[in-house]
C-alpha cells in the first residue's frame, strides 16, 4: 500500500486492461439491479439506434476505479470517486466482448493525507469516461 | 416536452432501510472483477482497521436508485425513459459503506437545466446510518431532445 509521504505528484499508477464480456453485463445486472434491457438484448439495443449492447456506464466507472483501488491496497481508501460517460461501450456477442484501457495518475496531494487522481478509460483509443477523478485517503 | 421544473427541491426518503450483508458486497465486487481481500475476507478488511467487509466505492449504486426512481419516475416530471441517457456519477464517501450497515436514504432533485436540445436532470442522494453521514452521491440524467425551443431573441425579431 502507497503511503502519503512517498506519492509524488505526476506518478502514474499500474495501469491496467480490463475486458467486458456480455456474461459480464449479466452479472452485473444482476448483482446492481439495473436490468435496463439495452445491457442485454441485442434486439432492443438495436431498436433504439445502438451498435450493439452497451455496458452499463456504473460498470464501466467501476472498473475504471479498480485501477485506484488495486493501487491504493483497500477499496475503504477511496472517499470520492465521480465520472462523466463520454461514450457508451460497445460489448459484441462473442468471447472477447470490449477491452476498457485504464491509466491513472496523481493530479495533486490534499490535505488529510488525501491524493486526487486522475483516470483516463479508453475503447479502441476512445475516452469512454471524461473528468474521472478519485480522491483516496493514504496512511 | 421540457421537465416539469417545479420538480426541483423535491424530495423522496427510502421506506425502509437498505441493510448491507456480506453476500451483496461479495457479490458485486465479484461482478466488477473486483477480488481485493477486504471485499471478500472478513479478516482482511479487519487487517485494514474496517469492522467488517468493505463495499466498492460505486456500490450504493445498487441503494441510491430506488429511491431516486420515486421522484425520477413521477409522471408529472415528464421524463421520458426511452429519451434518458446517464450523464455523470460522483460518490462522496464521509466513510466506507461496510457489511452490517443499515442506511437510509434521502434524495434530492437537485437541479434542471437545459444543455443544448437536452436537459440535464441532476439528483443528488444523501445516505446516512442513523444521524451518521455516510454518502452523498449525485447522479446526473441527460434527457435527451426534451428543452424547450429558444424563443428568438429580442433583438432579432423584426
Amino acid at each position: 500500500m502507497p503511503s502519503y509521504d512517498e506519492v509524488e505528484v505526476g506518478q502514474a499508477l499500474p495501469a491496467q486492461s480490463f475486458s467486458l464480456t456480455r456474461a459480464d453485463l449479466v452479472r452485473y445486472a444482476g448483482a446492481s439491479g439495473d436490468f435496463n434491457v439495452i445491457h442485454w438484448n441485442e434486439r432492443v439495443a438495436k431498436s433504439v439506434g445502438l451498435p450493439s449492447v452497451i455496458a452499463h456506464g456504473m460498470l464501466t466507472m467501476a472498473t475504471a476505479g479498480r485501477v485506484v483501488t488495486d493501487w491504493a491496497g483497500d477499496p475503504g481508501a477511496v472517499v470520492e470517486y465521480g465520472v462523466r460517460f463520454s461514450r457508451p461501450v460497445v460489448v459484441e456477442d462473442d468471447d472477447t466482448g470490449a477491452t476498457v484501457d485504464v491509466e491513472g495518475v496523481v493530479e495533486g496531494k490534499l490535505d488529510d493525507r488525501r491524493v486526487a487522481v486522475v483516470l483516463t478509460a479508453t475503447v479502441d483509443g476512445s475516452k469512454v469516461l471524461m473528468a474521472a477523478r478519485a480522491v483516496v485517503r493514504l496512511p | 416536452m421540457p421537465l416539469n421544473r417545479d420538480f426541483v427541491g423535491r424530495t423522496a426518503a427510502s421506506t425502509e432501510p437498505f441493510e448491507v450483508t456480506r453476500g451483496d458486497i461479495r457479490r458485486f465486487a465479484s461482478a466488477i472483477g473486483d477480488a481485493s481481500p477486504a471485499c471478500h475476507d472478513p479478516a482482511a478488511a479487519r487487517a485494514l482497521g474496517h469492522p467488517d467487509l468493505v463495499a466498492p466505492p460505486t456500490f450504493l449504486v445498487t441503494m441510491g436508485f430506488a429511491t431516486a426512481e420515486s421522484l425520477v419516475m413521477d409522471p408529472e416530471l415528464g421524463l421520458d425513459y426511452s429519451l434518458v441517457v446517464h450523464g455523470e456519477q460522483r460518490f462522496e464517501l464521509h466513510r466506507p459503506v461496510v457489511a452490517g450497515d443499515r442506511l437510509d436514504a434521502q434524495a434530492r432533485v437537485d437541479g434542471i437545466r437545459d444543455a443544448g436540445r437536452n436537459e440535464l436532470l441532476s439528483v443528488v442522494t444523501e445516505v446516512r446510518s442513523g444521524d451518521e453521514r455516510v454518502a452523498t452521491t449525485t447522479n446526473v440524467l441527460v434527457s435527451r431532445g426534451s428543452a424547450a425551443p429558444r424563443t428568438a431573441r429580442a433583438g432579432q425579431e423584426a
